[in-house]
């Protein structure tokens, strides 16, 4: 029972931390714009300049939603993966997803020198970036669903994505050996991660799959818990592993897919805050896991995306770089200080 | 007399793409209500095999397992969730859960989508906690339970899922003398009192002769069930296990090693 009170107490308490971060995130750029101004275009007061407004509802609000999506919907995923395969080290990017989205964006900006003209242009709409990038990521998992059908022991599994993941950068290595430097810059530009990228229109297609794949959480939470004891036990209390498993891989390719379609790889999230959560939270019921890490996960992008617009200075830093410079010694902390990881 | 688990010419083993490999075959087995069964047999000779078979785990290659009258085939998920639970030797994966959580986790297969425990679900679970002496241990997170404590709640989960067929591997795999006692006593009390049907397979030869209602000794060549009185009568003891290092001593009804004249 108290162990429940601290959970509430917990969960309020990042909820409201996600709020502050919220507000703190779309109020910081490179334009200053003071927080009175941002608090009444927010409950459409008067007497706002035109170009501040512009800025808050066009730029930053859909940039504010994009990370809480993109953060919660990372760690979602790395959970999933890191139950699954009851391996610590499972994530999004090791099962070659993110690499598989690489690939497909690989293949459109820097096959687009081959075919040169009309694939050109049409390589620089971020809605043909997000095509390539789920189609590269769903061919990937694809295989990989395939291979695991195949072998079925998870350990494998976790391997041939390591594997895929190889081939797919050793493929966009000989692409760009064989591409011209202004290709290169642009998907090296595109494998930064960058959040802002997204109109309104992109972002209410980004949340209709966010919110599907998140719904299917719902009936996942019992199966996931019995996946702690293993496969054999998961089945023997009448889980549908086969059925369960899929779901899950359905779940996480949709979530990583349509999040590196539309932010670029983003590292570290996926793998390490689900650790974090499992070390605050010292619990590993997905009833109340899948909700903390969903926020938590919310929270370190908001702080990320907060520190690389760099406050007060018209720069602005690659995400992917924040993501791994701030978190990875976080978690290299926690794990010093706690000694021991879980599943 | 209804019995709990039959099986009718059940042939084991593998099928890797074509190829059938044989475990063991014609092996007809019939375990009724509040029995402790124990399986032996040396290394390798298809115990484990055998036990994944009955629980579903694993598809026979030929001949018919039916519990409670009834085709195992024919069991859904669920039904057999509800009918046959596990206590497995493999390693759990690390996680965080406590004790009472793995226990309760016992109960999925009766609870709703979101694993809300009933009274009747927690009175289930007291009672399992109370069966295997491990309600003191309830807020403990389970790696940091002994391995004797970890396998009487293992036990407790099994007790907690409220079936008809407890199938145990090797429980006492990794425990001392005095552990693996008091694991096979508490095996033989929840027998009788839950009535149950418990069926273990172990190396420990000459406990099993001791505790076990009945047995059923797996040779390369046969598999044959029985009481300790039925099977010594047949004399089958004698080629459980190779003659090289131990026998069987008829007087002790205990294996004893052979000592070199």
């Amino acid at each position: 029972m108290k162990r429940k009170n601290t959970h509430t107490k917990s969960f309020l308490l990042l909820s409201l931390l996600l709020l502050v971060l919220w507000l703190v995130n779309i109020s910081l750029g490179s334009v200053l714009i003071p927080l009175d101004a941002i608090v009444s275009i927010l409950f459409e007061g008067e007497g706002v300049k035109e170009s501040w407004r512009i800025i808050v509802l066009n730029y930053r609000i859909p940039k504010a939603i994009t990370a809480v999506l993109v953060g919660s919907g990372l760690s979602v995923s790395g959970l999933l993966m890191q139950t699954l395969f009851r391996n610590p080290l499972a994530g999004p990017f090791v099962l070659g997803i993110s690499s598989g989205a690489s690939l497909g964006v690989a293949f459109l900006i820097l096959g687009a020198s081959f075919l040169g003209g009309s694939l050109l242009v049409f390589s620089t709409s971020s809605w043909a970036l997000a095509l390539a990038a789920s189609v590269g990521a769903f061919l990937v998992l694809s295989a990989v669903i395939v291979a695991a059908a195949r072998v079925r022991n998870t350990m494998s599994i976790l391997i041939i994505g390591l594997m895929f993941g190889s081939i797919t950068t050793a493929v966009i290595s000989v692409l760009s050996y064989f591409s011209e430097a202004a290709q290169i810059q642009q998907f090296l530009f595109w494998s930064f991660g960058n959040l802002g990228n997204l109109s309104w229109n992109e972002l209410s297609v980004f949340f209709v799959v966010y919110f599907v794949a998140m719904s299917g959480l719902l009936i996942l939470i019992k199966p996931l818990n019995s996946y702690l004891l293993g496969e054999a036990y998961a089945k023997s209390l009448g889980v549908n592993v086969q059925r369960t498993s899929l779901l899950i891989l359905t779940i996480t390719s949709l979530l990583a897919g349509v999040i590196t379609a539309f932010a670029g790889p983003i590292a570290f999230i996926g793998l390490a805050v689900p650790h974090i959560t499992k070390l605050l939270f010292t619990t590993s019921n997905h009833k109340i896991l899948l909700p903390a890490v969903a926020l938590l996960g919310a929270v370190v992008l908001l702080i990320c995306d907060t520190i690389a617009q760099l406050p007060m200075s018209e720069l602005t830093l690659p995400i992917n770089a924040i993501t791994s410079l701030f978190g990875a010694p976080v978690v290299v902390w926690l794990l010093v200080r706690k000694k021991k990881i879980y599943v | 007399m209804s019995a709990i688990l039959e099986t009718n010419n059940l042939t084991i083993g593998y099928t890797q793409k074509t190829r059938e490999t044989v475990v063991s075959q014609k092996i007809n087995l019939c375990f009724e209500k509040g029995t402790l069964v124990a399986l032996l047999g040396e290394n390798g000779v298809g115990k484990s095999t055998l036990l994944r078979t009955l629980s579903g785990v694993q598809n026979s290659l030929k001949g018919m397992v039916s519990i409670k009258g009834k085709d195992l085939k024919s069991y859904t998920h669920k039904e057999l969730a509800t009918t046959v639970s596990l206590v497995l030797t493999t390693r759990l994966p690390e996680s965080q859960l406590t004790v009472f959580e793995l226990i309760a986790l016992g109960r999925q297969p009766y609870t709703n989508w979101v694993d809300t425990l009933t009274a009747i679900d927690l009175e289930k679970i007291t009672w399992a906690m109370e069966e295997t002496a491990v309600t003191s241990l309830k807020e403990q997170p389970i790696f940091e339970l002994s391995d004797g404590q970890l396998q009487r709640v293992l036990i407790a989960r099994a007790l907690a899922q409220d079936t008809d067929l407890i199938l145990l591997d090797e429980p006492t795999a990794h425990l001392d003398i005095h552990h693996t006692f008091n694991v096979f006593s508490l095996l033989e009390k929840l027998a009788k009192t839950t009535k149950k049907t418990i069926i273990v397979s172990t190396h420990e030869v000459n406990l099993a002769i001791q505790y076990a209602d009945q047995l059923v000794l797996l040779t390369k060549d046969e598999v044959r069930a029985g009481t300790v009185a039925s099977l010594q009568s047949e004399n089958v003891f004698e080629n459980l296990f190779p003659k090289e290092h131990v026998s069987f001593n008829r007087t002790l009804q205990q294996f004893v090693v052979r000592t070199s004249i």
